[in-house]
């Protein structure tokens, strides 16, 4: 398992590299240019030149890219042009928002999401099936930014339970939470209730019937078990999306948060903020499937052995 | 009296009509082997005497199942899964898919005796790892820790017998239970299961199209064609003076040592598909010996001076 976790962690180094060029380059194909954000109106291409000398901007691309890496590796992810602080400072502020509605949401969307699949897929065709499916096809087809409105409206306008938005108390989380989480919710559940019903069919369930274990042993103990190995997969998927693909939901309720810190700096064509947060992304996403690998391989013996 | 007494029971899955009047009793102790081509209806047979039927989706509609005294048709579930595992057991075709893949072997067959016999887990151990020596599987310690995949297909068989056995069963149902496997182990599997069912002087189901297999292992016979008992006798009885027309072929098609190459030929025609059943007696369509009363009667399963068999034209 140890011998597993450390050859799946050397080969992220590869993919790594390869997502650092990609995210380098990309913001230097985008047309637009900083220091014209920076220089005052009738400044001289010599006060640009110097402006740019400062922050290495002159030097070829691949000494631009080895610099930054470099940097990168060491922690430090250069100064916000624009925030004029340095990038590590603002991931560091923003991080934590993303991690808490990220891990809160995945935790909501795991629970519910593998629950209601594991109901519908249990009594099929029946009432709470249909009843279920519906909810849940209804809560995967409203986009997250007007659910979030909605859910606003109603617990922290009408009722008042929660703050409308900010992230100033823990209660703020709930309504966020709930919006990004329930689009989980609907992924988990559907994928649980198909590969439920798709291991129902397999010969060893028919094996189960007929050693005279309960239905409800071979649903739990067994079928469930077998469904849960694509969940794992879609929700590793998922964590990188909800660090950093929550931005609307962030925007709605005015939440600080990876997604928006990207947002914002692409707007105002930061470059460092922008590299800095989609590294960041990125090592989200390949911790993501790491971990799901992980979790995979210690759920199925023949995951570990295809390893070896 | 009986063990297990099928009564005439007619099957039904949708709107076809499966099985058609089968009857056949098991003696405890004794070996009974079901032949047919496929498609006669020898796996649903099964399904019915372990009281899986309704999950192919498949419904009684006629007949009884009686188990040691009691009516097995309309018990509840629960009450089924009191005999399924503990009193009857099944050995399945396919080893390969019949274990959970991502269970320890061990669990697997613990789970039998700590569900029937209320065995501690360590006491379920105990006895799985001593069914795994009878099965001459060496290591079975190991064993008992691997999964399925780490197994071949031998092994696996060797396996499910295993859990067949954990809780004590009067009677086995082993549904083809070498068709999967190489030719090589085929044997030894029925050996296996024939010595080990005779040890224990338990009763066993023996689904198969060998009649190889039929003649080196069974008591007595049932052959089944399209859906209707054909005939049942005694196994030295069925091979010394068959008196269906489709077991003369079955057993013509069994290959000997010395025959003329080129001279073996299986039986004409194929089973007939059960949307188009031909009227009368379903073999007429492939019985040199068929006249216009097979073709217009359904001929009775009849008490014949030994055994039973369902021909206009049998011998008595």
């Amino acid at each position: 398992m140890i011998s597993f976790f450390i050859k799946r962690l050397l080969l992220l180094i590869p993919v790594f590299l390869a997502v650092s060029v990609v995210i380098f380059m990309i913001v230097h194909l985008v047309p637009g240019d900083p220091i014209d954000n920076l220089v005052q109106i009738n400044s001289t291409p010599e006060q640009k030149a110097a402006l740019a000398a400062k922050y290495g901007l002159d030097k070829p691309l691949y000494q631009q890219y080895a610099i930054w890496l470099g940097k990168a590796l060491s922690g430090d992810l250069g100064d916000a042009i624009i925030l004029r602080r340095p990038v590590v400072d603002l991931i560091a502020l923003n991080l934590p928002h993303s991690l808490a509605l990220g891990a809160l949401a995945l935790a909501f969307s795991t629970l519910v999401g593998i629950g209601a699949g594991a109901l519908a897929a249990i009594y099929k065709d029946s009432f709470i099936d249909r009843t279920t499916m519906t909810v849940i096809l209804l809560g995967s087809t409203v986009p997250g930014f007007w659910l979030g409105l909605l859910l606003i409206m109603l617990f922290a306008v009408q009722l008042g339970w929660f703050p409308v938005s900010g992230a100033r108390s823990w209660d703020a989380l709930v309504l966020p939470v709930l919006t990004v989480g329930l689009g989980g919710v609907a992924l988990v559940a559907r994928v649980t209730r198909v590969a439920m019903m798709e291991t129902a069919r397999k010969d060893f369930v028919m094996m189960l019937h007929a050693k005279g274990v309960p239905p409800w042993q071979i649903e739990l103990r067994h079928v469930l078990r077998h469904a849960l190995l694509p969940v794992v997969t879609i929700l590793s998927l998922r964590i990188g999306w909800i660090l950093g693909g929550a931005v609307t939901v962030e925007f709605v309720f005015a939440r600080p948060g990876l997604g928006s810190l990207l947002i914002t700096s692409l707007n105002q064509r930061d470059y460092p903020v922008v590299q800095g947060s989609l590294l960041m992304l990125a090592i989200a996403v390949m911790l993501g499937t790491l971990l799901g690998d992980v979790v995979q391989a210690a759920m199925d013996p023949r995951v570990r052995e295809r390893i070896k | 009296m009986a063990l297990l007494s099928v009564k005439n029971i007619s099957v039904t899955i949708g709107k076809l009509n499966l099985l058609d009047g089968v009857a056949f009793d098991i003696g405890a102790g004794e070996i009974l082997g079901l032949v047919g081509e496929s498609g006669s209806g020898k796996s649903l047979t099964a399904m019915c005497v372990m009281g899986l039927l309704p999950r192919i989706g498949g419904t009684i509609t006629e007949g009884s199942i009686i188990f040691d005294g009691r009516e097995m048709i309309g018990l509840p579930d629960a009450e089924l899964r009191r005999l399924r595992g503990k009193r009857i057991a099944l050995i399945s075709q396919n080893p390969m898919t019949s274990l959970d893949p991502i269970i320890r072997i061990g669990a697997q067959i613990d789970q039998v005796s700590t569900l029937h016999l209320g065995l501690s887990a360590e006491a379920a151990k105990a006895r799985s790892l001593d069914l795994i020596a009878q099965l001459r599987i060496p290591e079975p310690e190991a064993i008992h820790g691997a999964y399925p995949h780490q197994l071949s297909g031998g092994m696996k068989q060797r396996i499910v017998i295993a859990m067949a056995l954990a809780a004590d069963p009067d009677l086995i149902v082993a549904d083809e239970p070498t068709t999967a496997l190489d030719v090589t182990i085929q044997a030894q599997i029925i050996q296996i299961i024939v010595e080990l069912v005779r040890d224990r002087q338990l009763a066993l189901m023996l689904i198969t199209h060998d009649m190889g297999v039929v003649a080196q292992a069974c008591d007595r016979v049932v052959v089944l064609y399209a859906g209707r008992v054909a005939e049942t006798n005694s196994v030295e009885a069925i091979f010394a003076e068959p008196r269906h027309p489709y077991t003369r072929e079955l057993i013509r098609c069994i290959p000997r040592l010395g025959q003329a190459p080129g001279s073996l030929k299986g039986i004409p025609g194929a089973v007939p598909s059960v949307v188009d059943y031909p009227t009368g007696c379903r073999f007429n369509s492939r019985c040199g010996a068929a006249e216009d009363l097979c073709r217009n009667t359904v001929p009775a399963l009849e008490r014949k001076t030994s055994g039973l068999a369902a021909c206009h034209f049998s011998e008595a």
